[in-house]
């Protein structure tokens, strides 16, 4: 087909996501008076950034004394050093000013007796480098992410920022140059395909943690961002760093909150033994999640695991009060009897160690441009949030630094597309004859796809081989051997076949175009996990074990470094961290400890 | 819209959601028991679906009752979906 054959919408600038770093960036566009398009698989208020609940972190030192170097102390430890300090510099010096900002858009937050924003206390937030804890985290009740997308959708609607709902991006449009011209979409209720021309494009679009069979995520977290980035030849970083809580309901990934062991929860084996006594004798179940994710793991795989398939442990608090439980822990018995089918007043809830977070993403720098490998700009192409890497959360995300990220570089991106489009940097440039060509190539080979496999099927497929390959605690031989199976999913996912042709609301044609971007984050995932022969952060392997040398199994002669994974033959490639802050001294390389 | 849309257009709204939990809940009920409600059972649960997560779970979980009695009759249903 032609490029006549498709419709095209011009823009100044088209923001692929409406969660709550979608919404940030928008605001600076309209309210620039850019004619700005965002699109959003589901209507904007029902994005995953609903479900954050903990809170966002600024030193606003309501409660007690606090600075910005001190979170960016914490927030570079938290990375295991992976992050870049440019970038995190500017996250922790610009999240006052973005959480004020936020208020006076009307977020709804938690209120001191003077009126102020209350703070409460959060792991890893710390005062005087490290010293002792420090209240940092700002909360809207227990619907903080709730109260901070619609806080961000009046505001555009004020702002008159046009939505396109129930529309799926399916990929970049680059021209020969590499600039980024818009994407090319689906309109589900039309079942049309439409490009969106743009001077700049802004990714916005979340995690993939749906890559795994055990994730906290919603449904919707397929990483289309990622996958169009990667189709489009732009590397994806740092893939191999993904945030694992130890207490997902075994099977559905539910969350269940820390709080259950702090208020007294045991985590038990196959023979009923109370086994983090043995990994950590003083803190037991209170270790902190990567301690008590790692022996989880242990136990299932040295066969101590429960229930027919040996895969779960049990986390018990039968011995509690039933009253206590009612009282200090609303919501999780009812949680537990819908998505574990017991009661744990009176029996244990079969949990796992779940993929929570994203920490890489599309390379940024710190005012949310796209980069190259060597750090220059992809022309009109943009990125923040979860999808993003700039990075701030390097090799391990601190708790409540992620709703930050949204504001403060969804605010940089926005800012940064102004600029760019104002100055004339960018225009808009002609479509190559050809730019539909391979997105029109997958749907119609979709369409007449016989004797293929189902989509459900390879979807579960991939996840299952990431969550036994690639799970919270990695191993030498299994990684190898699930790069060769991801390779094989791969090739079953080219091949899948969709029993519905119809045109109009056709959500297993959606699904399957989900399904081709899961796989670009799994393949990155693996591959870059595979080769990166330490252990950091969230990345956990077995042959790197903690020694004098390398204390946590970390290896900063060799590995250092990010992480840069190429689609095309599979290929990675590294490049430094910036260790030089924007104006304060480096924070210099130190064995990560709590 | 015919029924196939109508059809697809829900599942899409019961399993792409904010919140981990209501997408488990909603498909599973939506492949179970939706097929077997009354046509104004079927009509709640599509104003169910379009609310918002955190509108729907407290009316799911029990903390809050509807007004509604044939909401109230689906929400029961809802409430009585076990993920397993
Ligand atoms: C259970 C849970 C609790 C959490 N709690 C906290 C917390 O307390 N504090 C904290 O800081 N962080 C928390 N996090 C992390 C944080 O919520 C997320 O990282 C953050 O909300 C992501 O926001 P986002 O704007 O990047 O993406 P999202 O909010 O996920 O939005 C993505 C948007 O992109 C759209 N989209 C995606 N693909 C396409 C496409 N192909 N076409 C069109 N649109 C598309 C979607 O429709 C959506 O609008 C939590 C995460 C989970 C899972």
């Amino acid at each position: 087909m032609s490029k006549s054959s498709i419709p095209v919408l011009k823009f100044d600038a088209v923001i692929v996501g409406a969660g709550g770093s979608g919404l940030r960036a928008a605001i600076q566009l309209s309210e620039a008076g850019l004619k700005t398009a965002v699109l959003s698989k589901v209507f904007p208020t029902r994005s995953h950034t609903v479900a954050a609940q903990g809170g966002v972190s600024a030193s606003l030192g309501n409660s007690e004394e606090d600075h910005w170097h001190w979170h960016m102390y914490d927030t570079v430890k938290g990375s295991d050093w992976l992050g870049d300090q440019d970038a995190i510099e500017y996250m922790c010096r610009k999240a006052p000013e973005v959480v004020v900002e936020l208020e006076h858009f009307g977020m709804p937050f938690d209120r001191t007796d003077e009126g102020k924003i209350y703070q409460r206390p959060f792991g890893g937030h710390m005062s005087n480098f490290g010293e002792k804890p420090v209240r940092r985290a700002c909360a809207a009740a227990d619907r903080t992410g709730h109260a901070m997308l619609h806080a961000l959708y009046q505001r555009n609607v004020r702002a008159n920022t046009q939505f396109f709902v129930e529309w799926m991006a399916l990929d970049l449009i680059r021209d020969e140059s590499g600039q980024v011209l818009g994407v090319i979409a689906l309109e589900m209720e039309t079942g049309d395909v439409v490009a969106l021309h743009a001077k700049a494009t802004v990714f916005a679009t979340g995690g993939a943690g749906r890559i795994f069979y055990s994730s906290t995520n919603a449904f919707i977290n397929t990483g289309d961002g990622l996958g169009m980035a990667a189709r489009a030849g732009i590397a994806l970083e740092d893939m191999e760093f993904w945030q694992f809580h130890p207490t997902g309901v075994a099977g559905a990934g539910v969350l269940i909150t820390e709080g259950v062991r702090g208020e007294g929860g045991i985590l038990r084996n196959s023979s009923n033994e109370r086994f983090m006594e043995r990994y950590a004798p003083n803190a037991k179940d209170l270790a902190s999640r990567d301690v008590v994710s790692r022996a989880m793991v242990t136990e299932i795989n040295e066969g101590r695991g429960c229930g027919p398939n040996k895969d779960f442990v049990l986390l018990d608090i039968t011995h509690l009060d039933p009253a206590t439980i009612m009282k200090r822990l609303p919501g999780i018995r009812e949680i537990s009897i819908q998505f574990a089918g017991i009661d744990p007043i009176k029996a244990p809830i079969p949990v796992v160690p779940t993929c929570h977070y994203q920490m890489g993403g599309v390379p940024t720098n710190y005012k949310g441009q796209v980069v190259r490998e060597d750090g220059t700009p992809v022309a009109g192409f943009y990125a923040a949030g979860e999808v993003a890497c700039a990075s701030v959360h390097g090799a391990n995300r601190l708790g409540t630094n992620s709703l930050l990220d949204l504001l403060v570089f969804g605010k940089a991106s926005g800012d940064s597309v102004v600029h760019d489009v104002r100055s004339g940097e960018l225009g808009l440039k002609d479509l190559p004859a050809d730019f539909a060509e391979r997105t029109l190539a997958r749907l119609d080979r979709l369409n007449t796809q016989t004797g293929g496999a189902s989509v459900a099927e390879t979807r579960l497929e991939l996840q299952r081989t990431m969550q036994k390959h690639c799970g919270v605690f990695r191993f030498k031989d299994m990684l190898v051997e699930g790069v060769a199976r991801i390779l094989d999913v791969e090739k079953a996912a080219a091949r899948t076949e969709i029993k519905d042709k119809s045109k109009v609301w056709n959500t297993a044609r959606v699904e399957a175009l989900e399904l081709d971007n899961l796989v670009e984050v799994a393949k990155a995932t693996m591959v870059s996990a595979e080769a990166r022969k330490e252990s950091r952060g969230a990345h956990v392997r077995d042959d790197a074990p903690d020694t004098p040398a390398n204390p946590n199994g970390r290896d900063d002669v060799n590995w250092h470094k990010h992480t840069l994974w190429y689609r095309e033959g599979n290929r990675l490639s590294y490049k430094p961290v910036i260790m030089k802050p924007l104006t304060v001294d480096t924070i210099a390389l130190k064995t990560r400890s709590y | 819209m015919e029924e196939r849309e109508k059809l697809n257009r829900l599942r899409w709204r019961c399993t792409r959601r904010a919140m981990l939990e209501m997408d488990l809940l909603l498909g599973e009920f939506l492949e179970r028991i939706y097929p077997t409600l009354t046509p104004e059972q079927a009509d709640a649960f599509v104003t169910l679906a379009d609310m918002e997560d955190l509108d729907l779970w407290p009316l799911v979980n029990g903390s809050r009752q509807s007004p509604d009695p044939v909401q109230a009759e689906v929400l029961a249903l809802l409430a009585s979906v076990r993920i397993k």
